[in-house]
């Protein structure tokens, strides 16, 4: 190892010791969380994506003011309204996050770099549940502009019937809108289908498990269990008792630890090609 | 330093890699030779932990890829030069794996400049980039953590024939700085230029190992005479195989002082006499594979 040093002095090659880092150390989970998240909007796909969770909360505000009953015009209304279309939108940066590692082939390079797929996972998991948190400001933020421009538009008094006990609300209905993203891309690992895959759940079989709650009495009291994007939905209205907690813990097993487990298991056995 | 142990990987009833055994060592570039779809991809895809192996185990620097704690640092990889996302530009695919290994920020810069790759080339997404701008994007990417082991899968493809030579100077450059270099083709011409030890493999199975130097050596003698038949003749009686490669021209199994003597006995004059070196590798190359190839044609 000296002599290899020296010769790389004598190349006049930089050889500068506290810099270079040392090459026992493992890669920290923070720095993989970093990478992980700039992974996702340093393309142009992603920052259009970026782009449009900002546009779609502005849009949607202007919608609740123009078509909504001056009546609804409430704190709620607007926060909820514009959690919607983030949570079509964030799952999807989510699944394409996983995905293009094998829709790309950047897997074959961050595989290399890091090669333990359950910690490149965990990463991208801690990375894109984290977005939550700055969408939650913004529709929190976004929704108070629209609430203000609302009454002042209807001349109604301003109604802030939300406080901070909302927040940790609609920010656990992005998290796990965020992680069923996750879900998708880890189980399909191809980026068209877990997109698909995220909108059959979301707006095939939710409506469908609606559409037999509302048919079958029976099915009534099982849907709370079973369906996860009625529990995600339920989440922005707040204030969850003890059985809706048990349901929301039921629901997530079913729809994203029972599928991520599956979906982890064959990943770490795939083939990066 | 780099060791496959009968690593066999098999798909289904397939078998892609065959008990694949050999060793890679510090200060030397190896070339892993073969025929497309021979198995040098998935070798070098199970040597850096992307394919698990069906059996058998592959050490770098006398640890399995997957215990390397930043293998960045120590193993640099080129396994496709096109498996990048196409959105991203080739600056920022080195920045992030820059990041990733904790490198100072200065390395991309250095690394682009190594390469040739122009500011104004490394800001463009590298859908819009040639084969041979990914190649190099490829090798800056392969270089960044300064490695001791440098795994390149085909890294000439695409490249022109100045950049064929750039980056032969810079694998020879490397290895001879005591790296270990393993390089894959099946462009003949490149591994004969650059390889110290040859990896010859045909469908799935190693055909062929050893030093530059061994391997041509057994590639015979080429000579040349007006009399063709009569040599052959005393050859013959001398137990030395031979064939006519083309009019007045044999290529002899043997060393070239031997087929002389012989030459020199039975009184025939030569034309000409040397080892058959320029294409030997050629040669032996489809001699090793057209076996297998056969038998892979008939199963």
């Amino acid at each position: 190892m000296t002599t290899q040093t020296l010769d790389r002095v004598a190349e006049g090659r930089p050889v500068t010791p506290t810099q270079e880092p040392v090459r026992t150390a493992r890669i920290p989970m923070r720095r993989i969380v970093g990478v992980e998240l700039r992974k996702s909007f340093d393309t142009r796909a992603g920052l259009w994506l970026l782009a449009s969770v900002g546009l779609a909360s502005v849009l949607t505000s202007g919608a609740v003011i123009a078509w909504a009953p001056d009546d609804d015009f409430t704190y709620s209304t607007f926060t909820t309204t514009i959690a919607f279309p983030m949570s079509v939108i964030l799952p999807i940066i989510a699944a394409l996050s996983v995905t293009a590692e094998w829709t790309q082939r950047s897997g074959l390079t961050t595989f290399t770099i890091v090669p333990h797929r359950g910690r490149i996972m965990l990463g991208k998991a801690l990375a894109l549940v984290s977005v939550a948190l700055p969408a939650t400001a913004a529709a929190f933020v976004v929704g108070a502009g629209g609430n203000v421009v609302g009454s002042w538009i209807s001349g109604n008094e301003t109604v802030w019937d939300q406080d901070l006990a909302a927040v940790p609300y609609l920010l656990l209905s992005l998290a796990l809108a965020l992680m069923m993203g996750l879900v998708c891309g880890t189980l399909i690992r191809n980026s068209a289908g877990a997109i698909v895959a995220f909108f059959v759940f979301s707006f095939v079989i939710s409506p469908l498990l609606g559409f037999l709650a509302m048919t079958q009495d029976w099915f009534r009291d099982v849907q709370p269990w079973v369906d996860l994007d009625y529990q995600l939905t339920a989440l922005l209205r707040g204030s969850f008792d003890s059985e809706q907690w048990s349901q929301l813990a039921a629901t997530s097993g079913l729809w994203l630890l029972l599928p991520l487990v599956v979906g982890l298991w064959t990943l770490v056995r795939s083939e990066v090609k | 330093m780099i060791t496959v142990e009968s690593v066999t990987k098999t798909y289904g009833g397939f078998t892609a890699v065959d008990d694949v055994s050999f060793t890679a060592s510090a200060g030397r570039v190896t070339g892993f030779l073969g025929p497309n779809g021979a198995g040098k991809s998935t070798t070098l895809r199970i040597v850096t932990g992307l394919t698990p192996p069906t059996s058998g185990s592959a050490h770098v620097v006398g640890r399995r890829f997957a215990d390397l704690p930043n293998p960045g640092l120590e193993v640099g990889v080129l396994l496709d030069a096109s498996a990048q996302h196409a959105g991203r530009t080739g600056r920022e695919i080195l920045r992030l794996s820059q990041q990733m290994m904790g490198l100072p920020r200065s390395r991309v810069d250095e690394m682009l400049e190594l390469v040739s790759l122009t500011p104004d080339e490394a800001g463009r997404r590298v859908r819009d980039y040639s084969l041979g701008m990914r190649q190099r994007l490829g090798i800056a990417h392969a270089l960044l953590g300064d490695p001791d082991v440098l795994i390149l899968d085909e890294p000439a493809n695409g490249l022109d024939p100045a950049g064929i030579r750039w980056m032969r100077d810079l694998l020879r450059g490397y290895a001879d700085r005591g790296a270990t270099v393993l390089l894959s083709s099946h462009l003949l011409h490149e591994i004969e230029v650059v390889a110290d030890d040859i990896i010859v493999i045909g469908n799935g199975r190693i055909v062929a190992h050893g030093t530059k130097a061994e391997l041509l050596a057994s590639a015979g003698t080429h000579l040349r005479t007006r009399h063709p038949a009569d040599l052959q003749a005393a050859l013959d009686v001398a137990g030395m195989a031979s064939n006519v490669t083309s009019p007045g021209v044999l290529r002899v199994d043997a060393d070239p002082e031997l087929v002389g003597r012989v030459a020199t006995d039975a009184r025939i004059p030569l034309i000409e006499l040397r080892p058959a070196e320029t294409a030997g590798l050629e040669e032996m190359f489809l001699e090793l594979t057209a076996d297998t190839q056969r038998e892979g044609a008939a199963a």
